[in-house]
């Protein structure tokens, strides 16, 4: 199962990273004749029983109100692998695009914003991760380091970090800001305020075990050879906080991702055109969609296999899986191990 | 004892004094405010400025926070500029929704988690365990967000339930009735299913743990009949670290609960917040604000009782 769960992530990872050779079109590309296009499926034989190189039939619209298609028979489409920088491509691109997954409602190709999305959505989380840890290893080594008042202040300070529910933080920081931002402004904006939160929960740990590891013999061995604090904490201590640390980056990751969702849920996110998964099901937040065009809700069955593939991998870890739920609301006191330093 | 629940009581009412002024200061210093979001960038230089004298959002932050807080002790929380309503009158109805929709949760969570969890952390092998704990696993990687888009896929297309809001136009206004029992189903369902199979993990280890202990092997070798020993004994021990997790779930519930209310319709108090926030009604984003961290309190102070009760060392601590 740990196994599944590392090729599934090897598999995100690889989407977002190769999503413009991958992506059949460009993420903004949007197509006017085919709003809302049902996914095209590619055929390898046609209605005569010929049998082809895989191609496609063209979508023509059948109802213009209910936004209806139909397959047209007549016409084979080709599709040609690694053409035009794709690695996949319809042969007709301007008449008959391919829409593995359908197009969205301003007749842009669901797989390709789902690719491109996901560079920003994984990304937005790896960094935000990465911050996260910088953040709650700086307060979480110089709490447990320095302990007396300045420990007690700074664990104050993240106990009560930790209590708030981090989605209405997170809003409530956002919404500080301007409504409308650059994507790239809104990108660093939330990594910020998702490291913020997320920082917490790791400065606990570290503060727990650079504590305990002061007092053995190694740590003291390098303090009376001269080492001064900075490298002592930095060289000696804080590495012997790695495994915590990684394991609670992991479970940091699809709390972020699931929490850039959300913002972009209720627009608070990345502004439009831009595509990630929170603005994807933004723009599928219609009650037409879940009846009639569920193929735009493919960026939750994303984020579902994303945050299960992380399950998959923290499984036998030290770490019970249970602290993840906690985490999307931003919960966590359960215990993660027996621990081996409090 | 008294004097530990004393000192969580005073951080409790910390938490709830200090999330409400802060989010009363954080949402003055945002950029526009209710007048320039609701009056449009046509409107006379003069109504702006009047429309802000008369909003007390013309006076500086300093003062129009000490004038909030004179008016908080009276227990007078301002009047909302988004509704024209007191927000001393919005807040409680929303509120209770919110609250319906998490207790709902809650109780669903526990009915289906914890049994489930005494299964699997009881039996080490066979069919039966093998299939909820695979379940869990799916379900924990569903959170709110996710479950209720899946809920609501669900019931769009078979019509089994509404997929929004909380009560059909036409139906009795007020009470518990079977109209809102029937739309609090996806709501309800979406908070209470990844809580479930939190649960169901936890009290899962927890058992797992109990059955080895001294005692409950014991039990075992005196021939005492093994389902007895597993939900008398055993789950007795078993329940102590699941009960330690209680109140702080909820924070996840008011967190999950926002994104539930936000998707299904819910009017709870998620869905003021983030209205207020837009609008940059300050005094309701307190209020709200004030009124969530309340539930907050109610529920770490619960938990800490409940936790200083089943383990004295707790408290002395």
């Amino acid at each position: 199962m740990r196994a599944f769960g590392s090729f599934l992530l090897v598999v995100a990872i690889a989407a977002a990273v190769g999503a413009p050779v991958l992506a059949p079109h460009a993420g903004d590309r949007s197509f006017r004749a085919l709003l809302n296009a049902p996914p095209t499926v590619p055929h390898v034989r046609a209605d005569d029983g010929s049998w082809h190189a895989p191609f496609i039939y063209r979508w023509t619209l059948v109802n213009q109100l209910e936004q209806r298609y139909e397959e047209d028979r007549s016409t084979r489409t080709a599709l040609g692998w690694l053409t035009g920088g794709h690695l996949l491509e319809s042969s007709d691109d301007e008449r008959s695009p391919l829409f593995l997954l359908g197009a969205d409602s301003y007749g842009r190709d669901v797989l390709s914003r789902l690719l491109f999305g996901a560079r920003v959505s994984l990304g937005l989380a790896a960094v935000a991760a990465l911050g996260a840890l910088i953040i709650g290893a700086s307060i979480g080594g110089l709490a447990g380091y320095a302990g007396g008042p300045i420990d007690d202040l700074l664990m104050r300070a993240s106990d009560f970090v930790l209590v708030l529910p981090a989605t209405y933080v997170a809003l409530a920081l956002r919404s500080v800001m301007k409504l409308v931002l650059e994507p790239r402004t809104v990108f660093l904006l939330l990594a910020a305020i998702f490291a913020v939160v997320g920082a917490p929960f790791i400065a606990r740990g570290v503060r727990a075990i650079v504590r305990s590891e002061r007092r053995l013999d190694y740590a003291v061995a390098a303090t009376s050879l001269g080492a001064g604090h900075l490298r002592v904490l930095v060289r000696h201590l804080l590495p012997a906080a790695r495994g915590f640390v990684m394991v609670q980056m992991t479970m940091l990751v699809p709390a972020f991702i699931i929490a850039e969702a959300t913002l972009s849920y209720v627009g608070l996110g990345f502004p439009d055109p831009m595509a990630s998964w929170g603005t994807m099901l933004h723009d599928a937040s219609n009650v037409r969609v879940f009846a009639d065009f569920p193929w735009l809700l493919s960026p939750a069955a994303a984020m579902f296999l994303v945050v299960f593939a992380l399950n998959l991998v923290l499984e036998r870890s030290n770490a019970s899986i249970v602290p993840l739920v906690f985490l999307v609301g931003a919960q966590t006191r359960v215990p993660l191990k027996p621990d081996s330093a409090a | 004892m008294l004097t530990y629940l004393s000192r969580r009581l005073m951080f409790a009412a910390f938490l709830v004094f200090a999330v409400s002024s802060a989010s009363l200061v954080l949402a003055r210093l945002a950029p526009g405010d209710y007048v320039a979001e609701s009056l449009g960038i046509e409107a006379h230089r003069e109504t702006i400025e009047q429309a802000r004298a008369r909003y007390g959002l013309n006076q500086s932050i300093g003062a129009q926070y000490r004038e909030w807080l004179g008016r908080v002790v009276r227990l007078d929380l301002g009047r909302s500029l988004l509704y024209d309503r007191p927000v001393g009158d919005l807040i409680p109805e929303r509120a209770a929704n919110t609250a319906l929709l998490a207790v709902t949760a809650l109780v669903l969570a526990t009915v289906i988690g914890l049994p489930l969890g005494v299964v699997t952390g009881s039996r080490r092998g066979g069919v039966l365990p093998g299939a909820i704990r695979g379940a869990s696993l799916v379900l924990l990687s569903m959170p709110p967000l996710l479950t209720s888009l899946f809920l609501i896929f669900i019931a769009a297309r078979t019509g089994w339930m509404p997929i929004a809001g909380m009560r059909s136009a036409g139906a009795t206004p007020t009470g518990i009735t079977f109209d809102l029992l029937h739309h609090l189903i996806v709501p309800a369902g979406a908070l209470a299913l990844p809580l479930a199979a939190t649960f169901e993990r936890l009290q899962s280890q927890a058992m797992a743990q109990a059955i080895e202990e001294p005692f409950v092997l014991a039990a075992f070798a005196r021939g005492v009949p093994r389902s007895r020993v597993v939900w008398r004994d055993a789950l007795k021990a078993a329940l102590r670290p699941v009960a330690a997790v209680y109140g702080l779930v909820v924070g996840t519930l008011l967190s999950g609960s926002f994104v539930v209310e936000v998707i299904s319709a819910w009017p709870g108090l998620g869905q003021l917040m983030l209205d207020a926030l837009r609008a940059r009604d300050v005094y309701l984003v307190a209020g709200c604000a004030g009124a969530g961290a309340m539930f907050l309190a109610f529920g770490t102070l619960l938990s800490d009782a409940a936790l200083a009760l089943a383990d004295p060392r707790v408290a002395e601590a």
